[in-house]
């Protein structure tokens, strides 16, 4: 290596930058606009931020501190908090914005803050910025950037060529990679925590899928569902639709995982978690009118705590609507039969054809437990008013749905079924219908022809999207904004449906009161008409001096709502009897009922 | 004569960052040092633990102030090897690119501040604008402009535009320009010849001895450089040569960063013309917030400003790391050298000596 030689004038060299322009800025005269991606004080949009706090958890340096805003009260899917970051701490990598689940946290160019209060230095983010005037926006989220992962896991289905004549489970489940990977994708914020009806602790059970520990994902599901294989299956999912990661990408598959968790949990396992949440803590007796969701949930749970409870089912089979109103393909009954053996295991006893009335008397439940739950359900049919309504190819959803669970339990006979098929109703239920037809139809006739009408416009049908879709694979035409009109009758024989544009489906005063246009019919051909517009509850148990005592509202018990009680202390309500919709409502009812008799037996000790 | 017992730093000119050294010295000459560390230490390598693997990076580049971004791609380099995560080609020239900017800052920073220790301050002054015009680039290209927190595992945060390239382009030719006058007003100043020249020699088997790496064992002779060792990213596909000396002394130690500073241009020019298009990073499973790394243990090493700097990750599968080991490139001479080469050296030169030795203390300190 050469090495330079000293020489004597080489550092006068330098005296040339004395005419050489400063290189300096004079800062603050002068001001210094920060580059295009600048990670400078935050920004954060108030009406987008839904206050989930993943900024919080990412932050590396605990900056981020979720505070509760005084006087909000949230709306569904959202939190009452928002972000207070502490600049004293923030190290400005970004990762908030990479992560922000909305997208309302951003980061400004504005870089310089003095201020001699230490606490102003504690910063809650809105759109104006920290100096109040800096609208310049710095760095921004991207695909590259991106820390959340915003595509869900297909789920595996029966194509609709093998499943339209079958009523085998159609949804295969996750695999374990898969589940792995749907998992990993939760950022555990909870907002679905606290829309479940029954509060399941959902970032929890995910947890353990994605931590390989699916022992304890029974444990959290048992914790608050005792029919976690039901809805696993079936339930309505509310949780997914407030799904944070819904805001810019496609929801959790909250439902597929809960059901890979009891689908692949080793049956010991099960066994152990569930047998061991018993105690012998509570002395009494009580019982339950109804193998329902609601009547098995307060079953469960009271009998965990120690009561005795007995259980009076109507039918042969217990579990109600889930086992005869929903078909097979979606929920089989190996399910059910499974959430209700651990309920059983546990110890409470199920008597199943035993109608209170007819088989034993209501007084004698009085005389022989504590506290009697009354939870039966809607499973009476509703009926519809118009003319030719009365002709007997008019069947009932509630009492066709049974009649196909029976047959695919190859009991039965198979339902009636005509080639052409009208279903009034847009619901879960008339797709479950509509489906169960299309399969009768295809296994009898080769061919599906199945027409829904609904009063609702298409964009606010209420059945599930999932149900819409697979109906359609399955050859389900639907017509929605149509009201039905007339059931056509010719020499006896149905020969068609004729329905009207429904304009408006509630009044002024927001009453149900669908508005039709009469000049705008059509006619549907068929020649058998199904109805399921609702369901309605059946109270011919209770006797009459009962029935008067009780105050209703509509069709509903009313029952007070902090002690579950009725007009008397000793009967309790829950499920579709009192309120709506659906299973997971009623899980949530009967465990709540559940709390609640316990504090009413102790109170009375 | 008594010796007398001196605090050499933290606050003293000639000492970089919080660090310190015990001198005792008997009339001007150095008889025992001893390293004082402690004043920095934040404790990072039990902080990484209880990190998640993507927070980590915002931790990391404090390791090291001056040249940050060795740390965020060794631990990138590391835990890609234990997940066998695919880098994807854009990426590993982006991280060249920022790899060799930060080296000619830091080098630039090195010779500019040769100016503390031995009067020359001009110097300085200039190398600082050298300093902030590649600042200017990280600033464009990162977001900021120390800590970057830019080289994340399975890539880079984000992608760089023609714009951008360009501007890296004009700025290497601007500070390229200006090397004469460095060589000029420092390499040819009669008092550097005067003050380095011999001042703080280093034999190879002291280096060998201690572990000393980078320009401090490349001027004893060795043609140790990791880059050509042990290639990574896309070193073997770029064309530069790795400057050597016979003797090592603060002067050569000195010049030899002067030399790479120009290898860095010329093979930042190359990856300038080379970059291919394409994706800039691939991602682990799920969100950040979940990531695990698979079970396994991994060395991910860099040729470092300073010579070999390195993370040794071990994973247990988990969110977090079960721990990891750093390998500062200036541990060996910053506590092992400190005590057994300063000894003898005199007490004006003890700066010299740290300085050419690139004594970097938060990375001892860490």
């Amino acid at each position: 290596m050469d090495k330079p030689k000293s020489n004597f004038f080489a550092p006068f060299k330098g005296i040339k930058y004395m005419i050489q322009k400063p290189v300096t800025i004079r800062v603050p005269e002068e001001e210094r606009e920060a580059q295009k991606r600048y990670r400078g004080f935050h920004t954060n949009d108030w009406e987008e931020c839904i206050g989930c706090g993943t900024c919080a958890d990412i932050c590396p340096t605990d900056a981020i501190n979720m505070e509760k805003v005084p006087d909000y009260d949230a709306p569904e899917g959202e939190k009452d908090e928002r972000p207070v970051i502490d600049y004293g701490r923030c190290c400005f990598c970004g990762f908030c914005v990479d992560i922000c689940t909305t997208g309302s946290l951003k980061m400004s160019k504005d870089y310089i803050y003095m201020d001699e209060d230490a606490d102003t230095f504690l910063y809650i983010p809105d759109e104006e910025g920290l100096n109040k005037n800096y609208p310049k926006e710095g760095y921004e989220r991207n695909e590259d950037t991106d820390l959340l992962d915003l595509e869900r896991i297909a789920m595996r289905y029966t194509k609709s060529k093998k499943r339209k004549d079958s009523f085998l489970e159609y949804v295969k489940g996750f695999s374990k990679e898969e589940a792995k990977r749907e998992a990993a994708r939760c950022v555990e914020c909870g907002i679905c925590t606290d829309r479940c009806p029954a509060h399941m602790d959902i970032p929890e059970y995910i947890n353990t899928i994605w931590d390989d520990n699916l022992e304890e994902g029974v444990e959290w599901m048992y914790e608050t569902n005792p029919l976690p294989n039901i809805c696993g299956r079936v339930c309505t999912h509310k949780c997914e639709d407030v799904c944070t990661i819904s805001h810019r990408g496609e929801p959790i598959a909250i439902r597929w995982l809960k059901r890979y968790i009891v689908d692949n949990a080793p049956e010991d396992v099960y066994e152990e978690v569930v047998l061991s949440n018993v105690s012998k803590e509570g002395e009494g007796s009580i019982a339950i009118i109804g193998a329902g969701p609601a009547g098995l949930s307060a079953a469960y749970y009271l009998r965990t705590i120690g009561y005795d409870v007995d259980i009076y089912e109507k039918e042969e089979l217990a579990g109600g609507v889930m086992r005869y109103g929903i078909p097979r393909y979606r929920l089989p009954d190996e399910a059910i039969d499974k959430d209700i053996l651990f309920i059983e295991k546990i110890g409470v006893n199920i008597h199943r054809n035993t109608k209170v009335g007819k088989d034993i008397k209501f007084s004698k439940l009085r005389e022989k437990h504590d506290v009697v739950f009354i939870s039966t359900g809607f499973m009476e049919p509703r009926h519809l008013k118009i003319k030719g309504s009365d002709h007997p190819d008019v069947v009932a959803a509630m009492d066709f749905l049974p009649k196909v669970r029976d047959f695919v339990r190859d009991k039965k006979q198979m339902p009636e079924v005509a080639e052409k098929v009208v279903v009034i109703g847009g619901g879960d239920v008339a797709y479950d219908v509509g489906r169960s037809v299309a399969r009768l139809q295809n296994i009898k006739y080769g061919k599906v022809d199945v027409t829904l009408t609904a009063l609702e416009k298409k964009e606010d049908l209420p059945a599930g999207e999932d149900e819409i879709q697979e109906g359609k694979e399955e050859g389900l035409e639907i017509y929605p904004a149509s009201g039905p009109v007339e059931i056509i009758i010719e020499n006896d024989e149905i020969k068609g449906l004729k329905t009207a544009e429904c304009i408006a489906l509630f009044d002024d005063k927001g009453n149900f009161n669908p508005k039709l246009n009469k000049d705008n019919t059509e006619i549907h051909e068929a020649s058998q008409v199904f109805i399921s517009i609702g369901q309605a509850p059946n109270y011919d148990y209770l006797p009459d001096n009962i029935k008067e005592e009780l105050e209703f509202k509509g069709p509903q018990i009313k029952i007070n709502e902090k002690t579950h009680q009725t007009s008397m202390d000793w009967l309790f309500a829950g499920g579709d009897i009192v309120n709506g919709p659906d299973i997971i409502n009623g899980v949530a009812d009967g465990h709540n009922a559940a709390k609640a008799i316990d504090d009413y037996i102790r109170s009375n000790k | 004569m008594k010796e007398v017992k001196l605090f050499h730093g933290p606050n003293h000119p000639g000492m970089h960052g919080n660090f310190s050294v015990h001198l005792t010295v008997d009339g001007d000459t150095v008889k025992k040092a001893k390293p004082n560390p402690g004043m920095l230490h934040r404790g990072f390598e039990k902080l990484m633990e209880r990190r998640l693997w993507m927070s980590n990076i915002a931790l990391i580049p404090r390791v090291c102030v001056p040249e940050p971004d060795i740390n965020e791609t060794v631990y990138s380099m590391a835990v890609e090897k234990i997940e066998e995560l695919e880098v994807p080609e854009r990426a590993k020239y982006l991280r060249v690119i920022i790899l060799e900017l930060a080296r000619i800052a830091v080098h630039m920073m090195s010779i500019g501040g040769i100016g503390g220790p031995t009067g020359v301050y001009t110097a300085p002054n200039w190398a600082l604008n050298e300093r902030d015009m590649i600042l200017d680039i990280f600033e464009k290209i990162t977001g900021h402009r120390i800590y970057h927190m830019y080289i994340v595992p399975g890539g880079v945060r984000q992608d760089i535009n023609e714009e951008i390239l360009e501007f890296i382009e004009n700025t290497i030719n601007d500070i390229e320009s200006r090397l004469k006058d460095y060589y000029e007003i420092i390499f040819e100043s009669p008092i550097i010849h005067k003050r380095l020249k011999g001042t703080a020699p280093l034999t190879k088997e002291q280096a060998l001895d201690w572990g000393v790496t980078g320009p401090g064992l490349r001027s004893t002779g060795v043609k140790y450089d990791v880059r050509k060792k042990f290639p990574y990213l896309v070193y073997d596909k770029l064309d530069f040569d790795i400057p050597i000396a016979e003797e090592s002394d603060a002067y050569t130690r000195l010049y030899l960063k002067y030399l790479e500073v120009k290898q860095s241009i010329k093979i930042i020019r190359q990856v300038l013309s080379d970059i291919p298009k394409g994706k800039v990073r691939n991602k682990l499973m799920g969100t950040a917030l979940k990531w695990k790394i698979k079970e396994g243990e991994a060395y991910g090493k860099v040729e470092s400003s300073r010579g070999e700097f390195g993370y040794y990750i071990v994973s247990t599968g988990g969110r977090y790391p079960y721990r990891i080991q750093v390998r500062g490139a200036s541990y060996p001479q910053g506590l092992y050298g400190i005590e057994a080469g300063l000894p003898g050296t005199r007490l004006e030169d003890v700066s010299i000596w740290l300085d050419t030795m690139g004594v970097c203390s938060p990375e001892v300190d860490r």
